[in-house]
């Protein structure tokens, strides 16, 4: 029984243990789990670890780490023992935490609206006015939906008494609810035995109930709800894409949108479409480069406008970060009060504004318990972009001119002491500290907790490694019942039946990065398959000037490949490229193949540092030739059948089209040198089917029989240019009573003129032609769809 | 009391047909009350904008939000105006705040609503605080007792200290360079003292307007005419409020000058705000007409 060194766990002195009291005694709340921990070989644990971590990295989990002018996705730090906490303890939280949001909502509204708590003195002007956070555009205009805050976060630790604290207010645009959801499948897959007979509230629920508010904050059925994202290089950009997929709503950037007629719209392959609801994931600053910051490229112009026009609810109400600001805290307890004529149930960490003479005495009488912060700091407690001095560290003299000199800008927080869970450290179960992470979403029912899901957890016994950017990590939260619980609990079951959704309507941008990816993916495909032709010759002759090889050189030019080198360096720009497009669509794309793609990239470049020309690089080829294989499978066959599956197949049809005319408008020249043509038809991967309808010898007129116009063969130009009219017809408004759109007629054609062609016609100049018309219809396609 | 007939006509040329979308116009004189009265106000746009309407921003502006169409080669926006404007007794007696005192004015005004002083004392992205500046205006508001005093020092060492350039800068020079090079525009001047004055404690806005084109006989011509006019605005304490100066041409607002709207910076107050203003193919001029009725 002491595999994990449980026995040698010890509460830090002067510190609350959630698992184990101070007297040494496993609280009984954990007994199972403890147990069952301690009693696992390394090699069992070894092995329920990797499970977790197994199905964190196939759902391609992920957060982005700055550093070192880099920005890196890490994979997620799971922390392995989930944090246990009582139900009763915790309803009593929820409801603490019911009425602090309460409180901000009172905030928002009189911050927004008369701004009774400044002229009344309440709260000193300079927080407000000096904010960068109160959005000025913003006051006066109603929210539409009656409320400022639909879904917030609290920050919350326990001390050394066991009282809980609030140590932050999250109001701006909270991440983390889709990391609690993935951190709850990954623990509950590591324990799954004592998951299920633990009693363990489930998190569903609580989505299944914010995503009908939601709904029902819409006016019109029409009406749509969507997420909108900074963009893929967004810290948190991962969560983002997981919950719109989640709930089953658009994932939208500021260039999908668009306001129109003082209603926002999101573009669409099917033209503008009206949304009601947008559950921002943005600062407030962003949202609008017209009315908030001038410099942002990441908004919408006219979104103030929208709200201004009462035809969009915003979740959270622009400027609403206000009230993430530090010294606000100051004064919450006053104000809740006289606002609410309640004392805060759940106090926040003891906050002093410097501003006042009252508090500056303070601070000087205990130095040694204060940590100073910019008084309009909004970042998470322990966050280390934000500057802060322990005054106890300051000479008592400088301390004193500090505050007299800069009183109002500064606040000052007692120094916290953060209660200490298990993790596991290189196998070993240690007390770290911890703080929660508590989710509140407004239902028509109210205000509606999460239960349990996140909790952040410290590197070492510091406080401050806390912070993930330091190497911190988050474990899930388990609320357990004394009883059992029903498997979607707090919120009533839907009682409707299942009904299948509409599909929404595709946002223009994601259509566009599918058809890019489509095209980028057959690239590479075209691409690796002339490389590995080419080295194959090459490991037979060992000579890259003979005729038959020098005769590639147009098409390699083409593609922009050097194929002097083993893997070159335009495989990985186009590999590179296709990555792009994906990372843009997450929310639609297959996490499987997403995890494909990414392991061909880094195979890829691998290979590249070692490979060399000739038989070594053909092997590599064809290894990197068969990944794409699994992955193109997982593209095609995985993704649902509608508008943004069809996007990406065009992109591929149009792909292989241009690049086969290329192809064969080179390799087939009247006067190419012996080998060319079988080479093309390895290239264009039909050798054996050739072989099987052609029992003469290779000819000009078989390849471009079989490669260009034969309907049956799945790598010929005409193939996909039937696969191209079908996809097309099915677009939007590609055939209105018999009126064909221009992407529908300019299809049409060259499928026409494909169809009475003979092998004979199809010269050179004639197949540069071909190429040329293929090539354009992406700029129809662009035209009608995608802008 | 002087009735103007005002007239603004913005114009643009595009290179290329230009996808002109969303603008935000801050171009209307604004009625003050017992300074400034608009009769009559009409803003048109060539071509025909798609949506027009217009709201009154935070600091009391009226704002015309304007669509218009894509595929533009031309733009005309034009503004015509009547309205009287008082004169306010600039050379009247000193009520303003002694320096020292202010800080305890303004803690005791609470208040947030658009004529607030407490707005226009933090640093924005455009008039952020600059040491250089601030150790200017020191030296040159030494010996002055008021605020009063202090404002028409520094606007006077400015209007000495720099030459009025218009070619030098751009809406989007720093105002470290501007000061750096001692030159600019009337933009400049004011962002300039904005800045100087708030690193003194002192709540100073950005006001933007028209200047009138005609001096009166015997007067010398004012600098910053036929265009659009940027001046000062300094809170000096609550008896005396706010007073308007004009750096670029050293002197307090009289009636020749014509309010459109008070900001924190040029971003607040912009006459135009959207593509048009960062669209690079594009050839734009302004011209501005003031006459008395």
């Amino acid at each position: 029984m002491a595999n994990h060194g449980l026995g040698q766990y010890r509460p830090l002195p002067g510190v609350k243990d959630e698992m184990m009291t101070n007297e040494g005694a496993i609280r009984p709340l954990w007994k199972r789990l403890m147990t069952r921990l301690e009693s696992l070989s390394a090699d069992d644990m070894a092995r329920d670890i990797a499970r977790a971590d197994q199905y964190l990295m196939n759902s391609g989990v992920f957060y982005r780490q700055y550093g070192d002018g880099q920005s890196l996705e890490r994979p997620w730090p799971l922390s392995h023992i989930p944090v246990l906490i009582e139900e009763a303890e915790w309803a009593k939280l929820s409801e603490g935490l019911m009425q602090r949001a309460d409180l901000l909502e009172k905030l928002m509204a009189d911050f927004y609206g008369p701004n009774d708590l400044v002229q009344s003195g309440r709260l000193p002007t300079s927080l407000i006015a000096g904010n960068s956070e109160w959005q000025r555009p913003m006051v006066g205009v109603q929210p539409r939906s009656g409320h400022y805050l639909h879904f917030i976060a609290f920050e919350l630790g326990r001390g050394p008494n066991g009282q809980w604290w609030v140590l932050s207010d999250r109001t701006q645009a909270p991440s983390g609810a889709g990391f609690a959801l993935e951190n709850r499948v990954a623990t509950s897959r590591m324990y799954a035995d004592i998951y299920s007979a633990e009693n363990v509230h489930r998190l569903a629920g609580f989505f299944g109930g914010f995503r009908d508010a939601l709904m029902a904050l819409r006016q019109d059925r029409n009406g749509r709800v969507a997420v909108m994202t900074p963009g893929p290089l967004n810290e948190t950009y991962y969560e983002q894409a997981y919950i719109a997929r989640y709930l089953g709503v658009s994932l939208v950037q500021g260039e999908d949108l668009a306001v129109s007629g003082g209603q926002l719209m999101m573009r669409t392959v099917s033209g503008l479409r009206p949304v009601e609801v947008l559950w921002r994931r943005l600062d407030s600053n962003y949202a609008d480069p017209l009315e908030l910051d001038h410099k942002s490229r990441i908004g919408t112009p006219g979104m103030v406008s929208a709200l201004r026009a009462g035809s969009l609810t915003m979740v959270n109400a622009l400027g609403s970060g206000l009230l993430e600001t530090r010294a606000l805290m100051a004064f919450l307890p006053s104000l809740a009060k006289d606002l609410l004529g309640e004392r805060l149930a759940i106090p926040n960490i003891a906050t002093w504004w410097c501003g006042d003479a009252a508090a500056r005495q303070a601070v000087l009488n205990a130095p040694g318990r204060m940590v100073l912060n910019p008084a309009l700091a909004s970042g998470l407690p322990f966050d280390p972009a934000t500057p802060h001095v322990n005054a106890g560290n300051m000479p008592p003299e400088e301390l004193a001119r500090l505050l007299a000199e800069l009183g109002p800008t500064l606040v000052a927080q007692e120094a916290v002491t953060l209660s200490t869970t298990p993790t596991l450290i290189d196998g070993a179960i240690v007390p770290r500290p911890m703080a929660l992470r508590v989710f509140l979403a407004r239902t028509p029912m109210g205000w509606q907790v999460m239960p349990g899901g996140y909790a952040r957890i410290g590197a070492t016994p510091d406080p401050a490694a806390i912070a993930m950017q330091r190497g911190g990590s988050a474990a899930d939260v388990w609320v357990v019942s004394p009883r059992k619980v029903s498997d979607v609990t707090l919120v009533a079951p839907a009682s409707q039946p299942l009904r299948r959704a509409e599909p929404g309507a595709l946002p223009s941008r994601s259509a566009e990065n599918l058809f890019w990816l489509g095209r980028y993916v057959e690239r590479s495909e075209g691409v690796l398959r002339l490389l590995r032709a080419y080295n194959i010759r090459l490991a037979e002759t060992g000579n890259a000037e003979s005729p038959l090889l020098r005769a590639l050189t147009p098409l390699f030019e083409w593609h922009g490949i050097d194929p002097s080198k083993g893997i070159p360096n335009g495989l990985l720009v186009n590999l590179d490229a296709a990555i792009g497009s994906a990372g843009r669509v997450r929310d639609r794309f297959s996490p499987d193949a997403w995890s494909a793609l990414t392991d061909l990239d880094k195979t890829a470049r691998r290979m590249a540092t070692r490979v060399t020309p000739g038989d070594d690089a053909a092997r590599a080829l064809s290894k990197l030739l068969r990944k794409l294989a699994g992955i193109s499978g997982l593209m095609h066959e995985n993704m649902y059948r509608f508008m943004g599956w069809r996007f990406m197949t065009i992109g591929r049809l149009h792909e292989r089209a241009t690049g086969m005319a290329q192809t064969l408008s080179i390799l087939t020249q009247p006067d190419a040198p012996d080998g060319l043509l079988d080479l093309a038809i390895e290239v264009g991967d039909s050798t054996l089917t050739h072989r099987r309808r052609f029992t003469v010898t290779t000819s000009r007129e078989t390849v471009l029989d079989l490669l260009a116009l034969d309907p049956l063969n799945p790598r010929s130009i005409r193939h996909q240019i039937d696969q191209l009219r079908e996809q097309v017809d099915r677009l939007p408004a590609a055939n209105t009573q018999g009126d064909l759109s221009p992407l529908a007629r300019a299809v049409l054609r060259i499928y026409a003129d494909l169809a009475v062609s003979e092998p004979r016609d199809l010269t050179p100049e004639r197949l540069t032609d071909l190429r040329n018309r293929i090539a354009s219809l992406s700029t129809n396609l662009s035209e009608a769809y995608l802008q | 009391m002087i009735r103007y007939g005002l007239t603004l006509k913005i114009t643009y040329k595009f290179d290329r047909p230009s996808g002109a979308g969303r603008q935000l116009l801050r171009v209307r004189p604004q009625s003050i009350p017992g300074v400034q009265l608009v009769n009559s106000c009409r803003l048109t746009t060539q071509p025909k904008a798609i949506e027009l309407r217009s709201f009154t921003d935070f600091f009391g502006t009226t704002v015309d939000e304007v669509v218009l169409p894509a595929g533009l080669d031309d733009l005309v926006i034009e503004m015509r105006a009547e309205v009287i404007r008082r004169g306010k007794e600039a050379a009247a007696a000193d009520l303003s705040t002694h320096r020292d005192q202010l800080a305890v004015d303004l803690a005791a005004l609470h208040d947030l609503g658009p004529q607030s002083p407490h707005h226009f004392l933090f640093p924005t992205e455009q008039i952020p605080p600059v040491p250089a500046i601030a150790a200017y205006a020191a030296k040159a508001v030494e010996g002055t007792q008021t605020v009063r005093q202090a404002v028409q020092a520094l606007g006077e060492a400015l209007h000495n200290d720099l030459s009025f350039d218009a070619k030098a800068t751009t809406v989007d020079t720093p105002i470290i360079e501007s000061f750096e090079k001692r030159h600019g525009v009337c933009q400049d001047f004011s962002q300039i003292m904005i800045s100087g004055l708030r690193s003194l404690g002192i709540p100073a806005a950005y006001v933007s307007g028209f200047l009138r084109t005609l001096p009166p006989p015997g007067k010398p011509r004012l600098q910053g005419a036929d265009a659009m006019h940027a001046w000062v605005r300094a809170w000096c304490g609550v008896e005396q409020g706010w007073i308007e100066y004009d750096p670029t041409n050293s002197c307090f607002v009289t009636t020749d000058h014509v309010v459109i709207g008070y900001g924190r910076d040029y971003a607040d107050a912009a006459p135009v705000t959207g593509m048009l203003r960062i669209n690079g193919t594009q050839r734009t001029g302004h011209s501005v007409d003031i006459i008395e009725l």
